[in-house]
């Protein structure tokens, strides 16, 4: 499999920080029909960033941009994780090792495995590193 | 107690033929030397000669501060380099500050203003005064420094922040007076309780000189009962040269020298005189300023005028507290702020959107300034450190440009509100 395979496109949606938002967002995608896959919400006072892996990137895109969310893909990779004491070492070594930073993570705990889902400042660089290093890469299918 | 009494208790009638003679001989100072003032008056088809009697003042055009912003820096000045000795710097409406030129009679008549109002609130050569205004570019800090010197009084120069130093110098220097915002000497209370101190029991101070931002009747009584002080207003601007008037011990309006500035009230739409003891605009003509003169300045501040002879025996007219502004000026701790500089100062910056809403509050008797944007779509990045970036780049460019520091706030775009016609972007919430 080629590196680009494993590049996730993740969809990253501008909020202000007031009840009712995320439920318009999460309503919107039911309407679509898109299955979100992980999920994340940073927040910072007035404002937050939600954070999603959905199924139907494209369509999840249209749908809330023509709702006036401002509306963002990030690509973003998933490794899968061994269930056990250590997994996460593993993976964060490696990336230490090769000076790559992690700018954000959350966890994806799928039907058969456990994905750590990164944001890193050199997409590519980790996922041949990662691979590199006996790690294994999830596949998001995210076209 | 009077600083000039011969002048500041002359008779009515000798104060307005002074006046007259004072005004008249501005107008042919102006009308022959600043080309500004000489087309001024000829396109308001006035000559010098027409000057006949005092309320022949009415015929002379009005200045704006536009006018000011217009010439900058200093087109209109009648001052030679040589002459000039000091600059003052105001924010102006839009972008560009408003710079104010002084000779040094003009220091001088800035100062003995100052040294008449400070008499008339009780303070002598044995008073110790605090000025917690800003020194520099502003005038509150200089322009009561030299007035409290010049009545002997010892200054202690402690100028704007460190609340708590402010407070130990209070007490141990023995200060019986202080010049601040009236916001900032509640402040200073408040900050002294939680320090164990009791201004009034505590340390020696007995006067307020308060202003630079409206205040209240209702301020003023809780100052006095809490904080043990008498609380007088001051009053001035910087196109006028800075603070200049205050409060006697009545506390019934602001004395204006009569033999410094003339004082009208007009109405803000026409222009025509008020009624005595109408509100309406605050108009001065400063009578004897050298490097930038004012003629019938438009101050903008809406307020009633008391020609009447004061119980304190002083004749010149008093001002009352002023009510409100003809225009959309804030005052944020002391500093006036335009809705119209922060869309400037927005304007220039591409991440966030054109529309915005500016909400006033006041917080531990401090003004507070939230500016809200919209973030640009363009400018969304997923990192919060990003957003966060934004948001301090917009709040340092609104400081660079109010002088005053604003909170800012990124609303998602589309949700702040649209306006036709006037726009009311302001929401102030603060009760003076």
């Amino acid at each position: 499999m080629d590196t680009e395979d494993y590049v996730i496109r993740q969809i990253s949606v501008f909020s202000e920080n007031r009840p009712g938002r995320l439920a318009a967002m999460a309503k919107a995608l039911e309407e679509e029909k898109v299955n979100i896959l992980a999920f994340s919400i940073a927040e910072a006072g007035e404002f937050g960033v939600v954070r999603a892996l959905v199924d139907q990137p494209e369509k999840a895109y249209k749908k809330l941009s023509s709702l006036g969310f401002v509306v963002s893909f990030t690509e973003v990779i998933g490794v899968r994780m061994r269930d056990e004491p250590g997994g996460l070492y593993e993976v964060a070594r490696i990336l230490g090792e090769a000076k790559i930073n992690i700018e954000y993570s959350y966890a994806y705990s799928g039907k058969e495995m456990a994905v750590l889902i990164l944001r890193v400042d050199n997409t590519r660089e980790a996922i041949k590193q990662i691979r590199a290093h006996g790690g294994e890469m999830a596949r998001i299918p995210s076209r | 107690m009077f600083w000039e009494p011969k002048i500041e208790t002359m008779p009515v009638e000798d104060l307005h033929r002074m006046q007259y003679k004072l005004l008249k001989s501005l107008v042919y100072r102006l009308y022959s030397f600043s080309e500004f003032y000489h087309r001024r008056m000829e396109d308001a088809g006035v000559h010098p000669d027409d000057i006949r009697m005092l309320s022949d003042v009415k015929k002379l055009p009005f200045m704006f501060k536009r006018d000011l912003r217009d010439n900058y820096p200093d087109k209109i000045f009648t001052a030679t380099p040589e002459e000039l000795v000091r600059y003052h710097v105001s924010s102006g409406t839009t972008g560009k500050p408003t710079v104010v030129g002084y000779t040094a009679n003009d220091l001088e008549s800035w100062t003995v203003s100052l040294a008449r109002a400070l008499t008339s609130i009780g303070l002598t050569s044995r008073d110790v005064v605090q000025v917690s205004y800003g020194y520099g570019l502003f005038t509150g800090g200089l322009g009561l420094h030299y007035g409290a010197e010049r009545i002997g009084a010892t200054v202690i120069p402690t100028s704007v922040g460190n609340t708590e130093r402010q407070i130990e110098l209070m007490q141990d220097l023995k200060a019986t007076a202080i010049c601040c915002t009236p916001s900032y000497m509640l402040h200073m209370g408040e900050v002294a309780e939680k320090m164990g101190i009791s201004l009034q029991k505590d340390t020696q101070l007995r006067v307020g000189v308060l202003g630079a931002e409206p205040w209240s009747e209702r301020m003023r009584t809780r100052m006095q009962e809490d904080l043990g002080i008498r609380a007088y207003d001051i009053y001035g601007t910087s196109e006028l040269s800075g603070p200049l008037f205050t409060e006697c011990t009545e506390q019934k309006g602001f004395h204006v020298w009569g033999d410094f500035a003339l004082t009208e009230i007009v109405d803000p739409q026409t222009g025509e005189p008020v009624a005595p003891g109408e509100k309406g605009e605050l108009t001065m003509t400063i009578l004897k300023k050298e490097a930038l003169p004012m003629v019938r300045f438009r101050i903008g501040d809406v307020t009633s005028m008391d020609e009447g002879v004061c119980a304190c025996g002083r004749t010149h007219p008093r001002v009352m507290r002023i009510t409100g502004r003809v225009d959309d000026m804030l005052i944020i701790r002391g500093i006036n702020v335009f809705p119209s500089q922060i869309e400037h100062a927005l304007m220039s910056i591409p991440q966030v959107g054109k529309h915005f809403m500016i909400e006033v509050d006041r917080k531990m008797e401090l003004d507070t300034l939230l500016v809200r944007v919209e973030v640009a779509p363009e400018a969304f990045s997923d990192k919060i450190t990003d957003l966060m970036n934004l948001k301090a780049m917009v709040a340092g460019k609104l400081r660079s440009v109010l002088n005053v520091n604003a909170d800012v706030e990124l609303a998602e775009p589309g949700t702040l509100p649209r306006f036709e016609g006037k726009a009311k972007r302001v929401i102030d919430r603060r009760k003076l």
